[in-house]
């Protein structure tokens, strides 16, 4: 007699079922992670439509090559990295670079090595848990990520935001790991720029001398 | 250690993946220079608030179609076929 499947049935025994045939048991995966994939699609694509089709074959392409997921990495990385390469082909696609790889497509705004300076530095009136309540938090948030060059924000939303290591994120993007750290510096020091300069507050802001040395 | 040393270590320090010896340097150096230790406080912040962020609702025709896609796949997949050529 089988268990029954709850919502706290963990993923690998959910995994297990679904590969021997349980359809439940995928649907309730699926339910389990749609709302994540959904969510990393739409901040790397930014357009409904393109989301919802990226989700779609995520979920259609786990699926089909669920028997071969042997489970050396988590289901959610399994299911992030798959929607991650639908989402790249998207963008590739709509830069005109089918068989371009991401990282030969260099944009002319682009200081690769750079390490940008903080200029506005104050600390910020309220704590992240009291930010995250706000309504307007998210448009912030949505508006500075949008600003980044593209590549520091995939690598950003993967690595920060999914929490997927360096090297699965540079694995993912196709980018060596030095140039995954690098962006990874770049766009949390951009991210502090913007969001510090909205929820900094003035009163204690400071002013860097650059000749400081300890 | 200078700011800009440290400015090129943060990833390391914020993960906490630096050399312990590194780390050394990097505290000292906080230690005294409160503009650094802002910009590593706000990092920290920055992090946490887009980790916390609220995920994307699926639409609901969207999730309807998704499941309903699911599951005939799903039908495709494990019906034996009639005959197999």
């Amino acid at each position: 007699m089988t268990n029954q499947l709850t919502p706290e049935t963990p993923d690998p025994e959910l995994v297990r079922r679904a590969q021997a045939g349980e359809l439940d048991a995928f649907e309730m995966l699926t339910t389990r992670h749609e709302q994540r994939v959904y969510s990393l699609a739409m901040r790397m694509l930014r357009q409904e439509q393109d989301a919802e089709d990226v989700t779609q074959q995520t979920f259609l392409s786990a699926l089909e090559n669920l028997d071969g997921f042997r489970g050396e990495a988590s289901f959610s990385t399994w299911l992030l990295r798959i929607a991650s390469h639908a989402a790249l082909k998207v963008i590739r696609k709509r830069k005109g670079l089918e068989t371009v790889s991401l990282e030969e497509a260099t944009e002319a705004s682009e200081h690769s090595d750079s390490v940008p300076h903080p200029e506005y530095i104050a600390d910020w009136r309220q704590s992240p848990e009291q930010l995250v309540q706000k309504r307007e938090i998210q448009r912030l948030l949505n508006e500075a990520l949008a600003r980044l060059d593209e590549k520091h924000r995939l690598v950003f939303l993967l690595r920060d935001v999914e929490g997927l290591s360096i090297k699965e994120t540079a694995d993912t993007l196709g980018f060596s790991e030095a140039n995954t750290k690098v962006r990874l510096l770049r766009a949390r020091l951009q991210l502090r720029e913007q969001l510090t300069q909205t929820l900094g507050d003035p009163a204690t802001q400071l002013v860097r001398s650059h000749h400081h040395e300890h | 250690m200078k700011c800009e040393e440290l400015l090129t270590m943060l990833n390391e320090y914020v993960d906490g993946t630096v050399d312990p010896a590194i780390c050394d340097e990097f505290e000292k150096h906080l230690a005294g220079c409160n503009p650094c230790q802002v910009v590593v406080d706000n990092i920290r912040k920055t992090i946490t608030l887009y980790k916390a962020g609220q995920p994307y609702e699926l639409p609901i025709k969207f999730r309807k179609r998704l499941h309903d896609a699911l599951r005939e796949k799903w039908k495709e997949k494990h019906t034996t076929p009639k005959d197999k050529k």
